[in-house]
C-alpha cells in the first residue's frame, strides 16, 4: 500500500530516513487519499509511511518558528500524534500537507506562548517601508555554498532573528509551498497581510545576507586579452 | 508611464510570485532592463530566497526520525489489539 503513494512519481521515493519535499512536490493525492482512508480501516502501521515525506519540512518549520531543536522536535512528535489521532476529522478538500501544517502551527504558538509569551507577542511596525541592500550588480551565489557550516549557520541565524510574524509567513510560503490564500487561512490572517508580511520578510532577509553572501560568489574569470 | 526605483521595490515580492497585473509587469520589466541597482536587488533576493529554503540550512538530528517513528509506534500498538 505504501508504495502506492510514490508509484506515479519515481523521483518521490521515499530514502530510509526523513525526506524533504517541498509541499508543492507531496506525494499523489489519490493515492495518498487511499493510503488515509486504509489507515481509518484499521491498517494504522501506514501512518508511518504517510507521514515519512514530511518529516523534514515540518521538522525545518518548528525550527524556524521556535529556535531551538528540542522544542522542535517536541513539538513535531506531537504534531504527528495528533495527526493520527485526529485522522477521522480530516477532511479531503484540503491537501494533507496543509492540514498537517495547520496542526504544527498551533503547536508550535502554543509551545512560545508556554515558553516565550514575550516573543509571541511581538508586532512590528508593519507600516513602514523598509529598503533593500542597494547593490551594483549581483553574481549568482551556487547552492554548493550550503556544504559550508558557516554558510548554513549564516542563512540559519538570518531567518531564525526575523520578528515571529515573518518567520510564520517565511515558513509557510517559502519552506512549506502554501498558497498566500491558504497560508492567509491556516495564520487567521487576510490574505493581503500575508502578502505584506512576506514582502517584508523577503526584503529583510536580502539586506541582512546580500552583504554577507556576496562575496561567496564564484569570482569572473579574467581573460588575458 | 515611467515606475521608480522605490515603485519596484514595493513590487519585488509580488513580481517573484508571478502575482502583478499583466501591466505593473510589464512596467516593472520594463525599468530593470536599464535599471542595474534594480536588477541586482531583484537577483540576490530570489538567490537568498532560494539558499534560505534549501533543505541543508535545517538538517534533523540524529535519530529524529527513529524517535518520531518509536513514539507513533507506541501510540499505534493499542489499535492493533
Amino acid at each position: 500500500m505504501a508504495a502506492l503513494l510514490f508509484a506515479e512519481n519515481p523521483r518521490l521515493t521515499p530514502r530510509a530516513t526523513g525526506t524533504h519535499l517541498p509541499m508543492s512536490q507531496s506525494p499523489d493525492r489519490n493515492a495518498e487519499a487511499q493510503i488515509i482512508a486504509a489507515i481509518l480501516a484499521g491498517n494504522t502501521h501506514l501512518f508511518h509511511e504517510l507521514i515519512r515525506p514530511y518529516e523534514h519540512t515540518v521538522f525545518s518549520m518548528a525550527m524556524v518558528l521556535l529556535r531551538n531543536p528540542q522544542d522542535a522536535e517536541d513539538v513535531m512528535q506531537e504534531t504527528f500524534l495528533k495527526g493520527l489521532r485526529n485522522l477521522h476529522a480530516y477532511r479531503a478538500e484540503a491537501r494533507f500537507s496543509t492540514w498537517l501544517v495547520s496542526i504544527a502551527l498551533n503547536e508550535a504558538r502554543s509551545s512560545l506562548r508556554r515558553h516565550r509569551p514575550v516573543e509571541s507577542l511581538d508586532a512590528s511596525d508593519e507600516t513602514d517601508r523598509i529598503a533593500p541592500e542597494l547593490l551594483r550588480d549581483w553574481r549568482e551565489v551556487p547552492s554548493e555554498v550550503l556544504e559550508r557550516l558557516e554558510v548554513r549557520n549564516l542563512l540559519r541565524d538570518a531567518v531564525t532573528e526575523l520578528p515571529l510574524i515573518y518567520r510564520e509567513v517565511f515558513v509557510l510560503r517559502e519552506l512549506q509551498e502554501l498558497t498566500i490564500s491558504e497560508s492567509a487561512q491556516a495564520l487567521g490572517i487576510s490574505p493581503a497581510s500575508v502578502k505584506v508580511r512576506l514582502h517584508r520578510a523577503r526584503i529583510m532577509l536580502q539586506r541582512r545576507l546580500a552583504p554577507q553572501l556576496r562575496p561567496l560568489a564564484p569570482k569572473r574569470k579574467r581573460f588575458p586579452w | 508611464m515611467v515606475i521608480d526605483c522605490k515603485h519596484v521595490w514595493d513590487n519585488i515580492s509580488d513580481f517573484l510570485d508571478d502575482a502583478l497585473s499583466s501591466e505593473a509587469r510589464m512596467l516593472v520589466q520594463k525599468h530593470l532592463e536599464h535599471c542595474e541597482v534594480c536588477s541586482a536587488i531583484l537577483d540576490s533576493t530570489r538567490n537568498i530566497l532560494i539558499l534560505t529554503a534549501d533543505e541543508r540550512v535545517f538538517l534533523l538530528p540524529l535519530g529524529y526520525s527513529e524517535r518520531l517513528h518509536a513514539r507513533l509506534e507506541e501510540e499505534i500498538r493499542p489499535y492493533k489489539h
